[in-house]
């Protein structure tokens, strides 16, 4: 451990730590697009026509289990190629895009057991009630099925936090992009790395402690919900 | 009653809480053995946990329990007595069977399987001879033609035969019966105890049977122990306890559980 | 636009990095099950000390990101503590393997928490150590429950191997960033056959991870 330097530390640390702005914001702005990009795919799989639903499905898991690294040069290096739709994205809308995506297949797979959850009779007290499609979901349907997704939610949240570094490969300046500019610059990565370490560790280890007990709390809200379905 | 015999186990003023909460308050017992020894009492009476402490499934928060005269919960280390480590637990526990209310079979193993883990592990027995052992306890519980079957498939009156042989494999002299048929549907009950009133006529093993069923506790058990609110307030030859006490707690229990 | 004939140019560089990604995910699955069976059993140690190390190990893994972690191996391990793999290759699958060690750490650990105490209990009354419980009741029980989700985790260490060809690891993605750098023409070309690559790969583990789910119901006694 003798080769650590501690003046290289101080020296990086209020450099690094400006970064933590683009990062933030782009797991802000990717989580946002997923949250978004979630309800699409879970209507889209509601489609009533299964030749659809199974394309929904595979198109799904095709984007899951592909790399998003690969994913996000796709959309920095390949989209502007493309004829007709193609345009040139900066690489922060690119990331944004990129991991939005990506997570999206994920969220929208919470977004489904939220909906799969909603009691049998909400559905049928909804039609009895001659709502409209648009009412039921949103008056009845959703505002039951999100609640209980939020924790999840959270979880993907922390998730994306973790993959944002990632957009670091196609040009966005976060913490991580900073730290390999000033070890390219100096030669001294590891203080600067360890920087990065500490920062997500700091920031992405109270979180999680906070959705657990966000989780332990709502599953109790729930849970007496439930009891008070069935005694009702 | 005199007893003359030593006493198979004995409980010495044996106390049990958990956090706040105090179960038992001073058991003193003596069961002789082959005696059977039916538990009542009201759910919440600690009688369940009489048999985990000695089960070794629960711990005592003080007193003793002798099985044969050795201390179950302590050792003797250096001329002191110190809490039993698990191998002294082990040594001792090896005379203890015990049925569980939910059957607790292992669903990963066929019956067979089941029946033959713990001769073949713990005890050392030769495979082939635990194997034959194993079939000839199944067949007395009537599932001779259930060894290769996984416990999933079986009904709840054959999984708790099945794991009555399970139990009987290895040879205990105390076994222990928690509310064996209390999770079992009501046209299942009945071949579940034939097979224990069958265990209760050989005679030569001790049973402690904690249960809800009155008329079969009257009919199998040399003795009842009426349990209220952590103590022993009762006891008796099954007649004494069940007909012809009249304890007003005890009388208002059986007529709840006698409907 | 003859897309036919850029594929059979771009195919065989593609495929020249294919060894080097299964290798990959190969050392990383191995090395990532075993520490998630040593920090799994580590929390549920009876010491202390143990339980705290790798309660320490998981989140700060957990805690980090693989990127992060991999660049930080690639430039801690000689420079702070003189360690020469020899090879990056190791570097990439040791960063892979701790990561998802970690996450599956806790995948150990629940599936074990998760048997029924019933069965524990049954064990006790058959006079067996806690050992023998462990290795002939709990045990095969939780792992029933865990190996869909090694399953789940083997495609995440999949998709996480293309992040060794930022340590300059000769992955399918290397040689398709070779290409990309030198025609960025042929980029949506390269990408999609390296989507459809790993996408082939993950295929019989997907349903391989969905057998194993469906296996994972039978023969578990959970609470």
């Amino acid at each position: 451990m003798s080769n650590w330097k501690w003046d290289v530390f101080f020296d990086a640390f209020p450099i690094i730590i400006k970064g933590l702005y683009i990062t933030a914001g782009l797991t802000v702005a990717s989580f946002a697009f997923a949250i978004i990009f979630g309800f699409v795919w879970t209507f889209l799989r509601r489609v009533p026509f299964k030749p659809f639903q199974w394309l929904v499905i595979w198109v799904m898991e095709f984007i899951r289990s592909t790399p998003p690294l690969v994913q996000l040069f796709f959309i920095y290096y390949a989209f502007p190629q493309l004829p007709v739709i193609g345009m040139t994205l900066s690489p922060f809308v690119s990331g944004m895009i990129g991991l939005g995506i990506h997570f999206s297949t994920y969220i929208s797979e919470v977004y489904r057991s939220g909906i799969e959850d909603v009691q049998k009779g909400q559905w049928e007290a909804s039609t009895a009630l001659n709502f409209s499609t648009y009412k039921k979901w949103t008056k009845i349907i959703l505002p039951q099925a999100i609640p209980p997704t939020i924790p999840m939610l959270g979880n993907y949240l922390i998730i994306m936090f973790k993959e944002v570094p990632l957009a670091s490969t196609i040009g966005v300046i976060g913490i991580l992009q900073l730290a390999n500019n000033y070890g390219a610059k100096t030669w001294d990565y590891v203080e600067p790395l360890t920087i990065v370490a500490l920062l997500f560790l700091l920031l992405s280890y109270p979180s999680a402690v906070l959705v657990k007990k966000l989780e332990k709390k709502m599953n109790r809200n729930f849970s007496k919900n439930n009891m008070f379905e069935k005694s009702s | 009653m005199i007893q003359i015999v030593k006493p198979i186990v004995s409980y010495k003023n044996v106390y049990k809480s958990f956090g706040d909460f105090e179960v038992l308050k001073g058991i003193d017992l003596n069961i002789a053995p082959g005696e059977k020894v039916a538990v009542i009492g009201p759910s919440g009476s600690g009688k369940t946990t009489i048999i985990r402490l000695l089960m070794t499934l629960e711990e005592p928060t003080s007193g003793d329990i002798y099985v044969e005269g050795n201390n179950l919960w302590k050792m003797e280390r250096r001329g002191e007595m110190v809490p039993a480590n698990e191998k002294h637990l082990r040594e001792i526990r090896g005379d203890i069977g015990m049925v569980f209310q939910h059957f607790n079979l292992f669903p990963h193993m066929t019956v067979l399987d089941n029946c033959t883990i713990s001769p073949i592990q713990v005890q050392g027995i030769d495979k082939e001879k635990a194997k034959a052992y194993a079939i000839e306890m199944l067949e007395k519980v009537g599932l001779g033609d259930k060894l290769d079957n996984y416990p999933d498939q079986l009904s709840g009156g054959q999984k708790q035969r099945v794991a009555m042989a399970r139990a009987l494999v290895m040879k205990p002299k105390v076994m222990l019966f928690d509310e064996v048929t209390s999770a079992l549907d009501p046209e299942l009950v009945g071949e579940v105890l034939e097979v224990i009133r069958g265990l209760a006529e050989e005679g030569e093993m001790a049973m402690i049977l904690v249960t809800h069923e009155m008329d079969f506790a009257l009919d199998v058990a040399d003795r009842v122990l009426f349990l209220d609110k952590g103590v022993i307030a009762k006891r008796g030859t099954a007649k004494e306890v069940l007909q012809d006490s009249d304890d007003e707690r005890l009388q208002g229990f059986l007529k709840r559980y006698r409907s | 636009m003859g897309t036919i004939s850029a594929i059979r140019d771009i195919f065989p560089v593609l495929a020249q990095g294919i060894e080097v990604t299964l290798l990959i995910l190969l050392a990383s699955a191995v090395f990532g099950y075993f520490m998630a069976f040593v920090g799994g059993f580590g929390k549920l140690s009876r010491f202390f000390v143990i339980r705290k190390l790798s309660g320490l190990y998981i989140e700060i893994f957990r805690g980090t990101s693989l990127i992060v972690q991999l660049f930080w191996l690639y430039y801690a391990l000689p420079i702070l503590f003189d360690i020469h793999l020899g090879n990056d290759f190791w570097v990439g699958a040791l960063a892979i393997g701790l990561n998802y060690g970690a996450y599956m750490s806790e995948v150990v650990r629940t599936s074990i928490n998760s048997v029924a105490d019933g069965q524990r209990e049954a064990a006790t009354a058959l006079n067996m150590s806690s050992f023998q419980q462990m290795r002939f009741i709990i045990f095969p029980q939780a792992l029933r429950m865990m190996l869909p989700e090694f399953g789940n985790y083997l495609i995440q260490m999949l998709k996480a191997t293309s992040l060794v060809s930022l340590i300059a690891l000769k992955d399918v993605l290397y040689y398709g960033e070779i290409m990309r750098s030198s025609n960025i023409s042929m980029a949506p070309t390269i990408y999609l056959l390296l989507l459809l690559f790993y996408f082939i790969l993950a295929l019989p583990l997907i349903f391989l991870t969905r057998r194993l789910e469906k296996m994972s119901k039978k023969g578990v006694a959970s609470q």
